[in-house]
């Protein structure tokens, strides 16, 4: 082959070393664009937010674009950090629960009770104290809750006449609306029909802290008030998962582990989750009924389901972040936010507010469900290091669901397993 | 290139056809060759050296760091990542879980492909249905792959539904210490068994018939003629199946990830699951660092022995 210039300028040609230089970032100076990440891919949540940053962007020219940025919903903590990792941050993020701890108390949200409460008209003393409490460290907020969404228990009672049970209602009415009674309808469901009794949804045998919807029945703790000591081991936990132990394996009532059955499609009769799973419902394949979840020996309880959205210290634009999320949140935009999300404005928390949102559920259901709820709601449970810990006690309760598992035992271990990280 | 060409830019300067043009100063046709070959390889170069050894480079540097991205930290602490790694309880585990998928996948992965190359090697009716039968999986998507077999593997499954019918009751495949490694590295023995026995068979095929011929007259049987004929000579193949299969169960992590979660407990967090889970999840990037740089130490190790080892039993390497 014979070697001439003109080789030489093909093979130059063919190098990406001739498109390295033609990147190239645009100035600090003119209009920014803010980056948003958020865990729904929802054609309905990303119109709602677009026409918020519409509205934004008519009044503030400096900004030039606000992009929602849907990660999956699997793994969005480890893509958000990574994104963080690889120098790639967003300026605002939604945070989920659990997660809460590690992104408020680290310095990784930049503080927003200064930019909130010097907007005209936000109205700061409006949020809720219960909704506020997770989000805040040495008395800033780091993040606004904007779902704040208790849990309930959706029943299928088409399953339940078909099997003599009473109706949630029903029992609700009598004062025996109790776990024990739930287990009862549950387990004559998975023995005399194809479908099951009653799912934890998003537990799984992997998700725990959606079992806090049944522990706080009985008053149980994960780990203290203040996070350092280990609840697992405690009575009231012993107790409370002994019974769901003997729920799964003895009554049937609940599908075992590597078992799935979804409410939603008809296979389970009751299922505790948040209301925004009404959704799901609406081709109404069967009849169903929405009830706060059922009490425990320690009597009723509710538990309470968040997200956030927070400003990252390390946003490119924290400032403008900061600007339009008290837009995006103050009391206006608060009610369209409601169409989707519990809002944590207590002016908001009314049953004609959520109606507008959840059209398939009345007015009563969403006061007794929601409103008479998120006053006294316990948070999902959550500690600085949550990662860790989930882990740790995810591996360490494997043990449990086996039919002859030793309850108190494998709990005593789960707490050997987290008490390294509780110390911390 | 003519002949003269080649001589005259292997003779350099030195010596000059005495009629011909004098070469010009600086860019001679040898020179010009070597620039155009490296820009040629210039973009395998470049991807190389920016995706592979300036992140490996990296993952050392980082390996010496405290960093973590939600804190903000990244401060240099020395060997601690170091000392760490010696120290941690759940490392002798995870390398226990790493070396039970290790061994049980090359194990069974060599032996199930070579048996298949060698049965489907046969001049017989349908066997292009059947390697295309094995070899199909290769092609299937990973993730796509494993998300089925993980609904096929749950107790009310698929194979228990299989095993119900043959009148026997499968157990909770995913859900127990034992099965569920077991699961694991079956799946991914049947995913990519097909690639290693293409590889067998077109060594297999590459075994000149007159061995066999020879063998035979020497009165050698059908075990004796594997042995002594078919495994000598494919043994170069044998080397690079292996090699491939060894690094590739290193690395193994998205069937963990779908498949069990590393559990139950810990039982099939493999080194690159927990590597994950400290850089990602634990948001411990500088901890990962390390683990990453263990898993590359092992892997150097493993390949460096197993090329030492040719010379022992591959033809033709002495």
């Amino acid at each position: 082959m014979r070697i001439t210039r003109r080789t030489m300028v093909a093979a130059a040609a063919a190098s990406p070393l001739a498109l390295a230089s033609c990147g190239g970032e645009s100035g600090d100076d003119g209009p920014v664009t803010l980056r948003m990440t958020i865990w729904s891919a929802n054609e309905d949540h990303l119109a709602l937010l677009d026409g918020i940053a519409d509205d934004y962007l008519a009044d503030h020219p400096e900004v030039e674009a606000i992009e929602f940025d849907p990660l999956p919903f699997e793994g969005y903590t480890s893509t958000l950090t990574t994104q963080i990792a690889g120098d790639n941050a967003p300026d605002l993020a939604w945070i989920l629960e659990n997660s809460a701890p590690d992104f408020v108390t680290t310095g990784a949200l930049a503080p927003l009770g200064d930019k909130l409460s010097g907007t005209d008209g936000y109205e700061l003393d409006d949020l809720v104290p219960a909704a506020t409490d997770l989000w805040r460290h040495e008395d800033e907020l780091y993040a606004y809750p904007f779902s704040t969404s208790p849990f309930a228990m959706f029943v299928n009672t088409d399953l339940l006449a078909q099997v003599g049970q009473p109706t949630a209602s029903e029992l609700i009415a009598s004062g025996e609306w109790t776990w024990e009674r739930a287990v009862e309808a549950g387990a004559a469901v998975g023995a005399q029909t194809d479908a099951d009794g009653i799912v934890i949804r998003d537990f799984d045998y992997a998700g725990w802290d959606n079992l806090s919807t049944l522990w706080t029945g009985w008053d149980a703790r994960p780990w203290s008030e203040d996070g350092t000591e280990c609840g697992f081991a405690e009575p009231e936990m012993v107790e409370a998962l002994g019974f769901m132990h003997e729920a799964v394996f003895e009554h049937q009532a609940m599908p075992g582990p590597g078992t799935t059955a979804d409410f939603f499609a008809g296979e389970a009769a009751m299922t505790v989750t948040q209301i925004s799973r009404a959704g799901l419902l609406e081709d109404g394949s069967f009849a169903w009924e929405l009830v706060p979840l059922p009490a425990g020996p320690a009597g009723e309880y509710s538990v309470i389901g968040q997200a956030g959205i927070g400003v990252l210290a390390v946003a490119p634009h924290p400032e403008h972040a900061a600007d339009f999320l008290a837009f995006m949140t103050g009391p206006e935009n608060s009610e369209k936010l409601a169409q989707f999300f519990p809002p944590p404005r207590q002016s908001q928390l009314t049953a004609e507010v959520l109606g507008q949102a959840n059209p398939l559920l009345s007015d009563e259901q969403l006061q007794a469900v929601v409103i008479d709820r998120i006053d006294d709601g316990v948070v999902k449970p959550s500690h600085t290091g949550q990662a860790q810990i989930d882990q740790a006690v995810r591996a360490a309760l494997d043990p449990l669901w086996t039919p002859d598992a030793d309850v108190e035992g494998v709990l005593t271990e789960v707490c050997a397993a987290i008490d390294p990280f509780l110390a911390q | 290139m003519s002949r003269a060409d080649v001589d005259t830019a292997a003779s350099g300067r030195r010596t000059r056809r005495p009629d011909g043009p004098r070469p010009r100063r600086g860019w001679t046709a040898r020179r010009r060759e070597v620039a155009a070959g490296y820009l040629f390889v210039a973009p395998q170069l470049l991807g190389t050296v920016l995706f592979v050894l300036v992140p490996l480079a990296l993952v050392f540097w980082y390996s010496f760091h405290e960093w973590n991205v939600l804190v903000g930290s990244f401060e240099f602490t020395g060997a601690a990542n170091y000392e760490r790694l010696a120290s941690d309880p759940a490392l002798p585990g995870v390398l226990g879980a790493t070396a039970t998928f290790s061994v049980g996948l090359v194990v069974l992965n060599l032996s199930l492909a070579l048996a298949l190359a060698v049965l489907l090697n046969q001049k017989l009716r349908g066997t292009i249905v059947f390697r295309t039968l094995f070899f199909s999986p290769v092609a299937v998507t990973l993730v796509a792959w494993t998300i089925v077999w993980r609904f096929l593997l749950q107790d009310d499954g698929g194979v228990n539904g299989l095993l119900t019918a043959l009148g026997t009751e499968g157990p909770n495949w995913l859900r127990r210490e034992t099965t569920a490694m077991i699961a694991v590295i079956v799946v991914q023995v049947l995913k990519n068994v097909g690639l290693n026995m293409v590889l067998f068979l077109a060594a297999l095929q590459g075994v000149p018939q007159e061995l066999y011929e020879a063998s035979m007259l020497d009165g050698a049987g059908r075990w004796t003629r594997f042995r002594r004929v078919t495994v000598p000579m494919i043994s170069p193949t044998i080397l690079l199946t292996s090699i491939i299969t060894v690094v590739g169960s290193l690395q193994v992590f998205a069937q963990i990830d779908v498949l069990t979660s590393g559990g139950p407990g810990t039982s099939t967090t493999v080194l690159v699951y927990y590597l994950y889970q400290n850089a990602f999840q634990f948001h411990d990037f500088g901890y990962g660092a390390t683990l990453s740089v263990l898993l590359f130490a092992i892997v150097l190790v493993l390949t460096v022995v197993q090329w030492q080892m040719r010379r022992k039993w591959v033809v033709h390497e002495d």
